[in-house]
Formats: structure tokens, sequence, C-alpha cells
């Protein structure tokens, strides 16, 4: 049981850092919102799976009621982050950002969103 | 197994610096909102790993239940207040492409 929680752990962590280079690397809102909502989300669930686990160690109620609240944990962001990140988009769309493109004679004015 | 689970918490923190960057520096007012909604997720697991390095995970979760529920009415809020408002170069930050548009 060890090694499940400290290989989930490990896939939590790498996922978080693709999502903190795709926010940092992107050139776009709306690219950096691509990897924000989705990273997160999953890379979420990836560490709170294992804490679960590793708190019900030793079996009694007491245990099995912290593992299902960190279970809720995980319940709650997979219902709110995908809520959250539609609604960002939204005002992004309805504020008038235009998507990037990598068309040559607009590249001066994309400069801004470098 | 509590060293391994310092060392997870050490990296989320620099994990967390580095997303501060855009939360900082982001172009737009809706990128600082993106930055501060990862950084608020990235906290929550950092609360439950925290509750299990010192043996009081059912004290922390609590904790890390409130906070996952204040991050998203943080964002959810604030992402409205822009939607209504149309626009996020009021201080000279971001774009201007709908006023451009107008000209």
């Amino acid at each position: 049981m060890t090694i499940v929680v400290i290989v989930l752990l490990l896939a939590g962590l790498i996922f978080f850092f693709a999502t903190t280079v795709g926010i940092l690397r992107f050139p776009d809102f709306y690219a950096r919102m691509h990897a924000a909502g989705k990273g997160d989300t999953l890379s979420s669930l990836l560490m709170l799976l294992p804490l679960a686990l590793y708190s019900f160690h030793e079996m009694n109620m007491a245990n099995l009621l912290v593992a299902v609240k960190i279970l809720l944990i995980g319940v709650f962001i997979f219902m709110a982050s995908p809520t959250a990140t539609h609604a960002i988009i939204d005002a992004g769309y309805e504020a008038g950002i235009k998507p990037w493109t990598k068309k040559p004679e607009e590249e001066s004015e994309n400069d801004l969103a470098a | 197994m509590d060293s391994f689970f310092i060392a997870i918490g050490v990296a989320l923190c620099f994990l967390i610096l580095l997303t501060l960057h855009r939360a900082i520096h982001g172009p737009t007012a809706i990128d600082r909102i993106m930055g501060v909604n990862v950084v608020g997720t990235k906290t929550t697991i950092l609360l439950v790993i925290i509750g299990t390095i010192y043996h009081r995970v059912d004290m922390f979760v609590d904790i890390a239940l409130a906070y996952a529920l204040l991050n998203f009415i943080v964002t959810i809020a604030a992402s409205r207040y822009f939607h209504h408002r149309k626009n996020l170069s009021s201080r000279g930050y971001g774009f201007s492409y709908r006023s451009e548009e107008d000209k």
C-alpha cells in the first residue's frame, strides 16, 4: 500500500508541474485556462486519493470518516473546478479578448499576450 | 514516510511560488483570477499534506474543505464581477481590443 501511495503522489506532483509550466509558458489567456482547468482537476484527485488511502491505514471508524472527508474534497473539486474555469473563460470572452493566432502580420500586435 | 510527505509539501510550495508569478504579473485581471484559483487549489492539497505530517488529519481536513469552498466562491464572485464590467484595462494593464474595434 505504501508503494501505491508513493506512486500516486509522485504522479500528482508531475501533473501539477505540467500545470505550472503551462500557466507560465502558454501564449494566450485561453491556452493558459486550458492548462489550469484540466491539470488542476486531475492532479488534485491524484494527490487526494493516496492521502485518503494513507489516512485509512488503521481500520477504525474515525479513520474511515477522515478518508471519506478527504474524498469529499476531491468530489467537490471535481464539481467546482470546471465551473470556475467556465466562469472565468466566459468573463474573458465577454470582455473581448481575442484568441491567439500565429499569423505573421499580427505578430507585432500579439506581443501583449506573450 | 514522514520525510517523503515533507518533500512532497516542499515541492508543492515551490510550484505555488511559480504560479504566484502569473498571479502578480498577469497581463490582464482575468489572468490574475486564474492564478489565484490555481494557488488556492494547491493550498487545499497542501493543508491535507500538512495534516498528514502532523498526524492530525482529522483536524486539518475540515480546514481544507472550508478553504476549497472559499476558493470556489472567490473565483465565481470575481469572474462574475468582470463579466458584468466588460473592461479589463482600467488601470493601464492588459488588453483593449473592444475599444479598438469601436473606433
